[in-house]
């Protein structure tokens, strides 16, 4: 199974999915972030998807959970770089994303946690 | 006709990425190869939890008036579902997901047919045409 990395620049955490995720790895990225936002107080997440091919009901939910997350340690996430047919995709399937914060790409997610957005 | 075990998660992604070659090769447009990839992605879950593990098939198909399309063929001998209605209605679940797994998946496909029967396992098959 892989890892997702997660890095921190100022108060914010980066994440990067470069990889075709299976359901374990989405959940250890889930528990990686609540562990690192404990450790390092960050006041964001930036959660970036450009090369994820799909999002399914699964996938969904666990990236809305670690909005949910988040919240509870003092820190907003935004998902960044959604592909169009991917947005389509989860629109049909109806699943919403309830409760994150989404932003075109990660410049923008960046002005959006600093309050430029 | 390629057939796939579904006995992990890394099976899942595996038939997934089975789904997004045959789909691309067989000319579907990138959001129907998106579509046809996630549904696909929704029942080799299923079939992996709710059915305890199983198979895919992956076929190239043509329809009467020539146009390509895939075939997606998911089978378990699990427990089978006792209502399949109730099972294919929005946020109904038997666990603890959204309850879109089914009916989401049947809006992302062409033609969407499954058979179940309570002890008897389940199968569904799918078909994504190209346009």
């Amino acid at each position: 199974m892989d890892q997702v990395p997660i890095l921190k620049i100022g108060q914010t955490l980066f994440v990067s999915i470069q990889i075709d995720l299976q359901d374990e790895s989405v959940m250890l990225l889930q528990e990686d972030l609540a562990a690192e936002l404990a450790a390092t107080a960050a006041t964001g997440v930036i959660i970036d998807i450009t090369a994820v091919e799909i999002v399914d009901s699964f996938i969904g939910r666990m990236l809305a959970t670690i909005g949910s997350i988040s919240r509870l340690f003092d820190a907003e996430t935004v998902i960044v770089g959604m592909r169009p047919a991917v947005a389509i995709t989860l629109t049909e399937l109806g699943l919403s994303l309830k409760g994150v914060r989404t932003a075109l790409n990660a410049e923008k997610g960046l002005a959006l946690l600093n309050g430029r957005g | 006709m390629d057939e796939l075990p579904i006995r992990s998660g890394d099976d899942v992604v595996r038939v997934r990425q089975h789904v997004r070659n045959a789909a691309a090769s067989s000319g579907l447009s990138l959001v129907d190869q998106t579509k046809l990839v996630t549904a696909a992605s929704e029942l080799a879950r299923n079939t992996l939890i709710h059915g305890g593990g199983g198979v895919a098939r992956v076929e190239v198909v043509k329809s009467v008036n020539g146009r390509a399309g895939i075939k997606l063929y998911f089978a378990d001998e699990g427990p089978g579902i006792a209502d399949v209605n109730l099972a294919l209605t929005d946020g109904w679940s038997s666990g603890t997901g959204l309850g879109l797994g089914l009916s989401g998946s049947r809006r992302l496909v062409d033609e969407f047919e499954l058979t179940s029967e309570p002890g008897a396992g389940t199968s569904v098959v799918v078909v994504k045409w190209s346009r």
